[in-house]
Formats: C-alpha cells, sequence, structure tokens
C-alpha cells in the first residue's frame, strides 16, 4: 500500500470554501508545490487556518495576497502587508489568537480534544466572547479545537506509508497541522520504501498522512535573499 | 522608531547585561534581536526562537544561508553544539511552562504596574499578537526595549497605557535611549540616565512619577 498520489488527485479534495489548514512559519515549511497547485487550480473562498500570512510572493502568502482566501484565523499578518490590506478593505475576515494558543487549538483538534484551558491574554482583546472558568481558583479562557477538512504540511523526507521526518526550523507547526486534517496531504522532497526511515526519528507518524505528494522545491525568493 | 544604528545598539548592548551565564533567552524583532551582538563572550545562553529552535548561533555568511534553518522573524540563523529543533507547540510549551529565564521585547507603551502594549495601533498598524503575549506574560523577567518618547515627542512610559495591552503586569525593566527603569511594585524606578541626557530630561519625557535610585551610570 502507498500513499503516494499525483498532485492532480490530491488537489482534487481542495475545493472552494473549503477549509485548509497549512505547516509553516514565515513561509518556512509551507508546502511550495501544494500551494502552487491550489493557485493554478483556481481554488476560492478558502477559509486558511495557519500561523501567519507570509509574505505577499512567498508561501502560503501567495494564497492570500492573489485573494483567493475570504477568512484567515492566524497569530500574524505582518510580514504580508497585502493581507492587512484587504483585512481593513473588507475582503478578507482575519481571527487572531496568539502564536503558542494556535498551535494548542489544533494539537487539540488532531487529539481529539474538546478545547483547551489558557491563561494567555486574559485582560486583553483576546478575551472577548470566550468562555471562563476557574480550576483552582485560577481563570482560564477555553479555547476552542480547530480542525480542517484539508491539511497540507511540509516534509523532508516520506517513506511510502506517510511517516515524516522534517527538515530543521522547517518543522515548526507542520507536526501539530498534520493531525487536525479530515485529509492530510504531506509534500516531500524524498520520497522512500516504508522500512527506510528509523522509527526513533519518525516526527509525524503515518496514520495522520492520507496522501504524499513529491515537492518540486521552493520557487520563490526568500525574503532575505 | 526613528533611532540611529549607534543608538539601537548603545540600547542592545545594555540589555545585554541582563544576560547572565546559563540563561534561556528569546529575543523578539527590531532593536531586541541586537542583543545578541553584544553578549560577552565568556558567557554561554541558549537561545529559543519560538519556530522551534533552541540554541540558535548568529547570522550566517552570506551565501551560506540555510532557508530551512530561520529564525521567528523568517531569517536565516545559525545554530550552536547543544542545540534541538522541536515543534512550535513545544516551543511555546517551553515559554508557557516558565523555562525562559529572559524575554527581551520591543514596546509601544509601558504603565507603572508593568502592563506592556506593543501589538497593535487601532486604525493604523494591525500585524497581530504572534508570541508577543505568551512571552511577556510568562518569561520569568520583561525587558523593553523602545525609543523613550514617541515620534511625536509624547511619552511612551505612562501611568497607564492608551493602547490595547499585551499583557497586564509583566514587564520587570525598560532599557530607552534616555534612560534604565524598574518597574518597582509602587511605580517606576529611575536606575540609571543615558549621555547626554540629565535627571531632570528624562524625568519631563517620562508619563508617570519616577522615583530616583540611580546606581551610578552603566552607559558607559
Amino acid at each position: 500500500m502507498t500513499k503516494v498520489a499525483s498532485l492532480e488527485k490530491v488537489l482534487s479534495y481542495i475545493t472552494d470554501e473549503c477549509v485548509l489548514m497549512y505547516g509553516g512559519f514565515g513561509g518556512v515549511g509551507n508546502p511550495p508545490t501544494l500551494i502552487n497547485g491550489i493557485l493554478e487550480k483556481g481554488v476560492k473562498d478558502l477559509i486558511l487556518i495557519g500561523n501567519d500570512a507570509g509574505f505577499p510572493e512567498i508561501g502560503i502568502g501567495k494564497i492570500v495576497s492573489r485573494e483567493r482566501a475570504k477568512k484567515l484565523i492566524t497569530t500574524h499578518i505582518g510580514s504580508n502587508p497585502i493581507a492587512g490590506k484587504l483585512m481593513v478593505e473588507g475582503k478578507l475576515e482575519v481571527e487572531f489568537c496568539p502564536q503558542g494558543i494556535l498551535a494548542e487549538r489544533i494539537r487539540a483538534g488532531g487529539a481529539g480534544l474538546g478545547g483547551i484551558l489558557s491563561d494567555i491574554g486574559l485582560g486583553s482583546m483576546i478575551e472577548k466572547g470566550k468562555q471562563k472558568v476557574l480550576v483552582g481558583g485560577k481563570e482560564f479562557l477555553v479555547e476552542t479545537p480547530l480542525q480542517a477538512d484539508v491539511a497540507i504540511v511540509h516534509a523532508k523526507k516520506a517513506d511510502n506509508y506517510g511517516n515524516l521526518i522534517y527538515d530543521k526550523s522547517a518543522r515548526n507547526t507542520n507536526p501539530v497541522v498534520a493531525t487536525a486534517g479530515k485529509i492530510t496531504i504531506a509534500e516531500a522532497e524524498e520520497i522512500v520504501e516504508v522500512g527506510e526511515l528509523d522509527p526513533e526519528s519518525i516526527i509525524t507518524p503515518g496514520i495522520y498522512v492520507d496522501f504524499i505528494v513529491q515537492s518540486k522545491g521552493v520557487d520563490w525568493k526568500w525574503a532575505w535573499e | 522608531m526613528g533611532m540611529g544604528v549607534d543608538i539601537r545598539n548603545r540600547i542592545a548592548s545594555r540589555a545585554a547585561k541582563e544576560i547572565k551565564d546559563g540563561m534561556i533567552v528569546n529575543l523578539g524583532i527590531g532593536i531586541p534581536s541586537l542583543v545578541s551582538n553584544h553578549l560577552s563572550p565568556d558567557i554561554r545562553v541558549m537561545f529559543h526562537a519560538e519556530n522551534g529552535i533552541l540554541g540558535m548561533g548568529g547570522s550566517p555568511e552570506k551565501g551560506e544561508e540555510d532557508a530551512m534553518l530561520c529564525n521567528a522573524g523568517g531569517f536565516p540563523v545559525t545554530i550552536l553544539p547543544g542545540a534541538s529543533y522541536f515543534d512550535s507547540s513545544t516551543a511555546f510549551g517551553m515559554i508557557r511552562g516558565g523555562y525562559l529565564d529572559i524575554t527581551i521585547l520591543g514596546g509601544l507603551e509601558v504603565s507603572e504596574k508593568g502592563d506592556l502594549a506593543n501589538w497593535v495601533i487601532p486604525g493604523k498598524r494591525v500585524p497581530g499578537i504572534g508570541g508577543g503575549m505568551e512571552l511577556a506574560e510568562k518569561a520569568k523577567k520583561v525587558i523593553v526595549l523602545m525609543s523613550h518618547v514617541n515620534k511625536n515627542g509624547e511619552p511612551k512610559i505612562l501611568k497607564e497605557c492608551t493602547l490595547p495591552l499585551t499583557a497586564k503586569n509583566c514587564v520587570d525593566l525598560i532599557i530607552t535611549d534616555m534612560a534604565v527603569i524598574e518597574v518597582g511594585g509602587d511605580g517606576f524606578i529611575l536606575r540609571e540616565v543615558m549621555e547626554p541626557y540629565t535627571v531632570e530630561e528624562v524625568v519631563k519625557s517620562t508619563g508617570a512619577p519616577l522615583t530616583i535610585r540611580m546606581e551610578g551610570n552603566a552607559f558607559d
């Protein structure tokens, strides 16, 4: 059994208005081939969930700046001024969440939890509309879990069961995002046979991954280049 | 911020003196990112990045950058012996779990209770929160580096913040182009004045009462 699939096949799961969660942090660890495929397919009105809005021409930022998303649940859009402009113009709804709490909400979504209790943002704009609970006399916000129709991640290496190994700091949010998709698609730089990865070194067990596509590599210029 | 490179480096250099051997430190973007350049070579510090690195080193040489090895701002870094990679969920578990000794952040306003506003100017700039709330609330020591006044010459060190808060009652120390100010239990304490300013000028540029308790001038 192999989960290796064509780009065309995996893109058939990504449709207009679907909830799309993506791994990556500042563009690093965003899956470039899947992002380009989504753009070329012409999918629109996506609800995106991920750490940040990338840069205008880097990573997930390409989807945001070409107005393919109607909503973004994220922590930061400062590196993509187009996202800020679209938000101000009312073309993109943005919901901000503290960075580590977004990761935990995604983890909760993938781990079958009803949410998490967090004291981050108590007394700030973040607490607006959120349920509060007392545990041991201390106040916490109830942060709800996040799941997606499709989760897309980037890996350095995958075996054809979908076991994944990441690449240095490009690991970032990818391991939690991989757990929270009804369908999870991993884009890998290198795909090997089952048995070739050391079980001790696998970061994401293949149980979370439905499809693997071969990466064509990053085709954008990094902000520092 | 409008401050020259020399002044930004002077602030960063003063902040570096707060970092002791063996500490785990997270540096924010802007002036805080300059602090690592001013550490004494005799001390060993583990720099933490929110995306998932402990043990970051300095910037790589030009041409030696690795796009898959970047800091939380998306810029290439190196690692030092003993470094580790982990996912962002673990990176924030370290922050919320109280494992960080110091975080050094930028600031828009600080109040005398130690409230910090540094994430949004309503109607102007809405970059988002990022990891600032968690760092400000959970690091053992929070140091804010910023210009003493805003570009209209108005104080940023105030009795109460006017901008939306990042976190309440979190700041321990403020280092600016004019002074070093501690947030005490009963308000601000002026610890050091930076050349060429006088105590009177610092008092005038600060929007809250200052208790003056100087222990010599560290800007040397």
